[in-house]
């Protein structure tokens, strides 16, 4: 169990104020606007901020108002968004530095595939690659708790959906108690058991993935946020083109509803009685 | 031809190694600290190193030959106590050298310090590494190039110094008579052809050094696997 009761100034105007328990071995997602104290959070459980407060794992405490425990010792699996791979050494060193158990990061390398790339400097690697092989760094030291700090947020959707199913089978494997910095609710849903949502420093809700994400207002089927990209006319209505994710839909508007939206606005589309077809 | 006198020659060269190893010695931690500080005394610190590059070198020189003399404290103390002179002696052209070659040994590490990803420092720290051997297992193997630029730099600035290594060692052959106060010594006698073969023997070594320095960095980036774009 990882109790977490901390409080930290984050600028001027916002405080970051968490009071969270995780169980041992459970995958917690968060999530929330950027510079809401996510990453700040993270910091802070690594040691790498100080805070006031408490932080308790398995017992041990880590931080309160006379111990601060650095993060040397602190049994941290950090993934920084940006991998920070050491660059002098090669993938294997890179692993080994972490610590030296060459048993493990032989099963590291086999599960993740990097085995043929033991000998590559982070340098000459792939997006993918570097992610694996900070992922495989921060399990070296068999970490009481891992932190993924938006991981996969630099990389393109099918290498995000391989290493999603990679981070999947080494919790499944490690059991480690994970905590995952995340913006895609796909990703999320995947992922995690339980989702935290903060809102300016503070846990607004936390519920599961399916509770959290899955829910549409009303009697509505389905609903997106989508962008206004064109309003044009069309007979007596006007029609809209919007922009959800990648694809552009058409809406038909009133008169009414075309006059107060604009183009660039953010809207939700919604549909109700709706019987979808997937093919 | 036949008076060629290497002497000049190799006490520059010794100067220059001895200072370059004491000055990475100091500097590595001073630049460590200044490149990572978020103290208000940064500033401070670092116009205090940078001050020799904008001093003239007779003022600064003026400054340590006063330091270093029987009439000062410090000079003093070094005599009575250890029975070392220094002034117009090897030990006070070390000194003197250390003070005056100090920022070129900080500034490019110090850079280097500053350029490294912070949160590859901080990997570090979580796979449970303290302060030194982040220091020299992560840090210093990360910025080679300007590791190397330091050393380089700092041991050919040291060769080519000349107004403070004049004022605190003078002229003494095989002491403080190092090549940059020999040429000058061989153009106030007018022995131009010697003035020559040495100039022309320093330029040829300050540009070789240099060279090295840029191949170095160049062939380092693709070792690492950079592209240069």
């Amino acid at each position: 169990m990882i109790e977490i009761d901390v409080r930290k100034r984050l600028d001027e105007a916002q405080e970051l104020q968490v009071s969270l328990h995780i169980e041992s071995g459970s995958f917690t997602a968060i999530s929330g606007p950027s510079g809401s104290g996510k990453t700040t959070l993270l910091r802070i459980l690594a040691g790498l901020e100080g805070c006031e407060g408490t932080i308790r794992v398995d017992g041990e405490t880590w931080r309160d108002t006379t111990t601060f425990v650095p993060p040397q010792r602190r049994e941290i699996g950090f993934v920084f968004q940006d991998y920070a791979l050491f660059e002098n050494m090669s993938v294997e060193k890179n692993l080994l530095f972490a610590a030296d158990d060459r048993p493990l990061a032989e099963e590291l390398l086999e599960m993740t595939g990097l085995a043929a790339l033991r000998h590559r400097r982070p340098a000459t690697l792939s997006g993918g690659q570097k992610q694996r092989v900070a992922l495989c760094r921060a399990l070296m030291r068999r970490p009481k708790l891992l932190l993924l700090d938006e991981p996969l947020s630099a990389l393109d959707p099918a290498m995000r959906r391989k290493l999603q199913e990679e981070i999947a089978r080494l919790h499944e494997r490690f059991a480690t108690t994970t905590l995952l910095v995340s913006h895609d609710p796909a990703e999320i849903y995947r992922l995690a058991t339980r989702v935290v949502l903060f809102e300016a420093g503070r846990v607004v809700r936390e519920a599961s993935p399916q509770e959290a994400f899955l829910r549409t207002a009303g009697s509505r089927k389905f609903t997106f946020s989508a962008e206004i990209v064109d309003i044009v006319e069309a007979d007596a209505a006007y029609v809209a083109v919007v922009a959800i994710g990648h694809q552009l839909v058409e809406v038909v508007l009133d008169s009414f509803e075309a006059a107060t939206l604009s183009p660039g606005d953010r809207v939700r589309v919604g549909a109700k009685a709706f019987a979808p077809v997937i093919g | 031809m036949e008076h060629f006198d290497a002497a000049p020659f190799w006490l520059s060269f010794r100067l220059a190694l001895t200072v370059t190893v004491i000055l990475f010695v100091i500097a590595v931690p001073v630049a460590w600290w200044l490149g990572r500080t978020r103290s208000r005394l940064k500033p401070i610190v670092e116009a205090v190193v940078a001050l020799p590059i904008v001093l003239p070198p007779s003022v600064l020189g003026f400054y340590l030959l006063y330091a270093l003399s029987y009439d000062s404290p410090l000079g003093a103390f070094f005599e009575r106590a250890l029975g070392v002179k220094l002034v117009f002696s090897f030990t006070g052209l070390v000194i003197a050298s250390c003070f005056y070659s100090f920022p070129f040994m900080v500034q490019p590490l110090q850079s280097g310090f500053e350029h490294l990803n912070p949160r590859m420092l901080e990997a570090a720290f979580l796979a449970g590494k303290g302060s030194l051997q982040t220091l020299f297992r992560v840090a210093l193997p990360n910025i080679r190039p300007a590791l190397i630029s330091a050393l380089v730099i700092t041991f050919a600035h040291t060769v080519g110094e000349f107004g403070v290594v004049l004022m605190v060692g003078g002229s003494i052959p095989g002491e403080t008579r190092v090549a940059s106060v020999a040429i000058y010594e061989m153009v106030e006698t007018m022995d131009y052809t010697q003035a020559h073969l040495y100039s022309a023997l320093l330029l040829a070594m300050s540009f070789s050094i240099l060279l090295g320095v840029y191949v170095f960095n160049r062939n380092y980036r693709k070792h690492l696997g950079w592209r240069d774009d």
